[in-house]
């Protein structure tokens, strides 16, 4: 009782911050003035000017000092929390008996087991994620989102069927990476179909071994030609050839068309599995347009509809295909690149190949299709635009809310025609030390080095000049389009030129 | 004779796929421990007669603070409103099973929005001495066939500290009467026999207002937003939350897979959607409303807190939905949620997404069958019909009007 009261008083003082008429009812229970009590409190004002002193809390250290029976001595680590100077904080059993804030022992009828009072703070020895632990938190996690894929995502996902046009160069790593990242990242089955101009090469096959995928790696026998022209024409053919395949080997699946050097968003794997039977998606156009004149800029704001740099099907407002947007390639008329390494606006076809999507069994030879197909077999290879492939444009169904969603961007960038890179991106055998020459704005640059090391110096001098020369003769290049004009102000890496191989 | 045998195996079909359909791969039948409670209909199973006490007892105390309305105790308004318009109400006191008394007591707050309970036993003691003399219904059984709704801390002990409320216990002229409250712990002197425990009350609209798609991913492995340590009333730790919290955060902090912390951000209910665990340690006191967000987000409630007594334990196998911790285990729970088997994870995510369970936790305005308040009836339904014992004989008194601390006597 005499405890209750010490322990009354010191907890209504406590809860004075947040309550305010605490005081008022604590001091309502009364306060019992007899000599056992005084005597308490006396003591607890000792304690407090001792903790004063030490710095902590005297009085717990003697109750831990008395109550040594009844506490149980357990591993349990002491929290080192809010500053204080001396680590003592006493583990309070659950056991009753002995330490200050405790229920009532008179009302032990319906008394909880649970008791109400200070605890100590329970820390383990290594308080720290256990790898273990950690690993298997995330398998729990992937099965919980696999789950949740299953039940609100994609329900019956089919097969993704990818055709590529491909073809030894230097961009080929980086544009061949970038499509296999975006692959192996899609959640669904895939089969990549890779279709090499030139043949089958190992540069090309290491490269997508790395993927984990299934690839199926054909090649074709023409060499890629040097104008974009031809090129354009070369992957139209490769891409019938991986159509072929796709009938001989009778896949079942979804095919789409993902060009090398374009760039998917993971939302159109998602999309393209609402196809029925032939679909198209928005495809952002990324013309790079090196130099853009101002005249072209000035004309924009006179047009009424802003062109937006999209290829892709329009609706109409009941949600139904009524025709298509194409990229304007008015401004650019005359300025476009011919070459493939030419610094001009590089421009998509009218409608590109990887805004398509088709329902692979709208390929194979028997079996229920529609027949606005035609069959693949028929065609020559000689077909301007995917909408050849059907006899009735009208029947395309448009995806990514009826094309108001760009899902995948479109973008051609090439390095030089005699642009040479390392086989596999491997330096072997390692390269010579290259020096820079004495024009070079580094600050430290070493000294010169002995004459046998001259022919990489040597070579390094006509970089320099190039790129300045590439600076002058910008403005003399639009007027100017011959091939040897345009071949000498490229300035392209020239890291051909440092190689020694 | 081939007739009858197809027609049975037809019928045999028929049966296997009505059960086979039962079972919805997304959610599951949440079997309670009296069966499929949650579902049934409170109407046509009791009659609840409303008292009509004077507005200074409900009416006046909602207008001089309308924060009543929207803080965690407003069941007890909201319980009210349902019934005047419920078609459980009589207005014939002779046929109802059971007695409400409307008084709004934990509608007296301080200016941070937290109740004072210091006037409350008054103002019950008020209540009941003036149903008692104006209606014979009380002194008929004393009470024994009236409930009330009490969401404060503590229920009927009406104090927000736990010694105090254990050394007040439920005030004695309710001792008789079935308390609808929200604190449930077991062996606790302010949870009697026979209470009914209700989730504490939360915005019904704002949750539903910040749900994001269902496809988006759970990411999170454990989530909490709350204090580990209050500083104003116990900054050494130890005392708040008997150390649980203090525990968790000084275990776990270093953990990158426990997103927890005490920062408040305004994406509270989205982040709750994108985790698998949801922290739900007791505080000062054992209940709190994170236990209903949980639920109501898909979160699986981790409840750290001994001895609790969840809402509707009678209805609703909290042992499948949720993972109970003991606070002596607290540094081993990454350890036990961790080897808990996926497929048992996946279970109580489909428990968890069955609309009957998270509208049985909510109050929604208008009512909504299934909802809170019916599930509240169905408890008062279960436990009808009162026995022949509780009537007392004219003249008898059980009840002490007298008992209980000096101030609770004085007229309000």
């Amino acid at each position: 009782m005499k405890l209750s009261a010490l322990q009354q008083s010191y907890l209504g003082r406590r809860s004075n911050s947040l309550r305010s008429s605490g005081p008022l009812d604590s001091s309502s229970d009364g306060a019992f003035k007899s000599p056992a009590a005084v005597f308490w409190l006396v003591l607890h004002g000792l304690s407090c000017l001792i903790s004063l002193l030490l710095g902590f809390r005297f009085s717990r250290l003697v109750f831990l000092l008395l109550s040594t029976s009844s506490t149980y001595t357990s591993p349990f680590h002491s929290p080192t929390e809010l500053a204080k100077t001396l680590d003592i904080r006493s583990v309070i059993p659950a056991d009753p008996v002995g330490n200050v804030p405790l229920p009532f022992p008179n009302k032990t009828a319906t008394n909880s087991r649970v008791v109400v009072g200070r605890h100590g703070i329970r820390i383990r020895p290594w308080p720290h994620p256990n790898p273990v632990e950690v690993m298997k938190a995330h398998r729990i996690i992937e099965r919980v989102q696999t789950e949740q894929r299953l039940q609100f995502g994609v329900k019956d996902p089919r097969k993704i069927i990818v055709v590529t046009p491909t073809y030894v160069r230097t961009f080929q790593s980086l544009h061949l990476t970038g499509v296999m990242h975006s692959l192996m990242l899609v959640p669904y089955d895939l089969v990549w179909i890779v279709v090499e101009a030139g043949g089958v090469s190992n540069e090309t096959a290491s490269l997508i071994a790395k993927s984990g995928l299934r690839t199926i790696h054909v090649g074709f026998n023409q060499r890629m030609p040097n104008s974009w022209d031809g090129r354009h024409k070369l992957e139209t053919k490769m891409r019938l050839r991986g159509l072929r395949i796709v009938r001989e080997k009778k896949l079942d699946g979804i095919v789409i068309f993902a060009d090398d050097s374009n760039m998917h968003s993971m939302e159109l794997f998602d999309e393209i599995q609402n196809v029925k039977w032939f679909g198209a998606v928005s495809v952002g156009i990324l013309a790079s347009s090196a130099n853009i004149d101002e005249t072209v800029v000035e004309k924009r704001g006179e047009e009424e509809n802003p062109r937006m740099p999209v290829q892709g099907p329009a609706c109409n407002v009941s949600n139904m295909l009524a025709g298509w947007h194409t990229f304007n390639t008015l401004p650019f008329a005359g300025k476009t690149a011919v070459y493939i390494d030419d610094r001009a606006t590089v421009l998509p076809r009218k409608l590109e190949w990887s805004g398509f999507i088709l329902n692979s069994s709208l390929l194979w030879k028997d079996g229920d299709k529609p027949e606005w197909m035609k069959d693949i077999d028929t065609l020559d290879g000689d077909i301007e635009s995917p909408l050849d492939l059907v006899k009735d444009p009208s029947v395309v169904e448009p995806l990514g809310s009826c094309g108001r969603r760009v899902l995948l961007w479109w973008l051609r960038v090439e390095a030089r025609a005699d642009s040479k890179f390392p086989p596999r991106w491997i330096i072997d055998p390692p390269l010579e030390i290259t020096v820079p020459s004495k024009r070079t704005p580094w600050p430290d640059t070493p000294p010169e080095l002995p004459s046998h090391e001259k022919p990489v110096i040597r070579i390094q001098e006509p970089i320099i000049k190039h790129t300045t020369k590439t600076r002058t003769s910008r403005s003399k290049r639009r007027s100017k389009r011959k091939h040897d004009e345009t071949r000498t102000d490229r300035g392209t890496t020239g890291f051909d030129k440092t190689l020694q191989n | 004779m081939r007739k009858w045998f197809w027609g049975f195996l037809f019928i045999a079909f028929g049966f296997v796929c009505s059960i086979a359909a039962e079972r919805n791969p997304r959610t599951e039948r949440i079997s309670g421990s009296a069966g499929d409670v949650l579902e049934d209909d409170p109407v046509g199973r009791l009659k609840v007669y409303v008292y009509e006490l004077p507005s200074k007892y409900n009416k006046k105390i909602l207008q001089k603070d309308p924060r009543c309305l929207s803080h965690m105790f407003a069941a007890e308004i909201y319980m009210h409103r349902f019934l005047l318009s419920s078609p459980v109400r009589t207005l014939n006191p002779e046929e109802a099973d059971w007695f409400y008394t409307p008084i709004y007591a934990t509608c007296d707050l301080t200016p941070t929005g937290l109740p004072l309970p210091f006037k409350s036993p008054r103002m019950v003691r008020s209540a009941i001495q003036l149903i008692s003399s104006s209606w014979p219904y009380w002194n008929r059984t004393e009470g024994a066939d009236h409930f009330f709704v009490v969401p404060h801390d503590f229920g009927a002990c009406f104090h927000y500290q736990e010694e105090k409320a254990i050394e007040r216990g439920i005030l004695p002229i309710l001792q008789r009467a079935t308390l609808v409250q929200t604190f449930g712990q077991r062996n606790h002197v302010c949870l009697n026999e026979g209470s009914i425990t209700i989730p504490p009350y939360a915005p019904p609209q704002k949750m539903q207002a910040r749900q994001i798609p269902l496809d988006t991913p759970r990411s999170i492995f454990v989530y909490f937003r709350g204090l580990f340590y209050d500083v104003n009333n116990d900054p050494e730790g130890g005392y708040y939350a008997r150390g649980a919290r203090a525990a968790v955060w000084e275990n776990f902090k270093n953990n990158p897979l426990f997103d927890i912390s005490t920062e408040h951000p305004t994406t509270y209910y989205e982040d709750m959607q994108r985790a698998i665990f949801c922290l739900c340690p007791l505080g000062w006191a054992p209940w709190s409303p994170r236990l209903v967000e949980a639920v109501v987000f898909g979160c699986i409630p981790v409840i750290i807190a001994d001895d609790i007594v969840l809402p509707f334990a009678d209805a609703i196998p909290w042992e499948e939905i949720g993972v109970f911790v003991a606070e002596e285990d607290v540094p081993k729970l990454d350890t036990i949620l961790t080897s808990i088997p996926p497929e048992v994870i996946l279970r109580k995510q489909r428990l968890l997404a069955n609309p009957s369970m998270k509208r049985a936790m909510l109050f929604p305005q208008p009512a909504l069958p299934g909802d809170a308040f019916h599930q509240i009836l169905n408890g008062l339904a279960r436990k009808l019909p009162h026995q022949k014992s509780i009537y007392l004989k004219p003249g008898e008194k059980i009840l002490n009007w007298t008992a209980g601390p000096v101030g609770d006597l004085k007229p309000w």
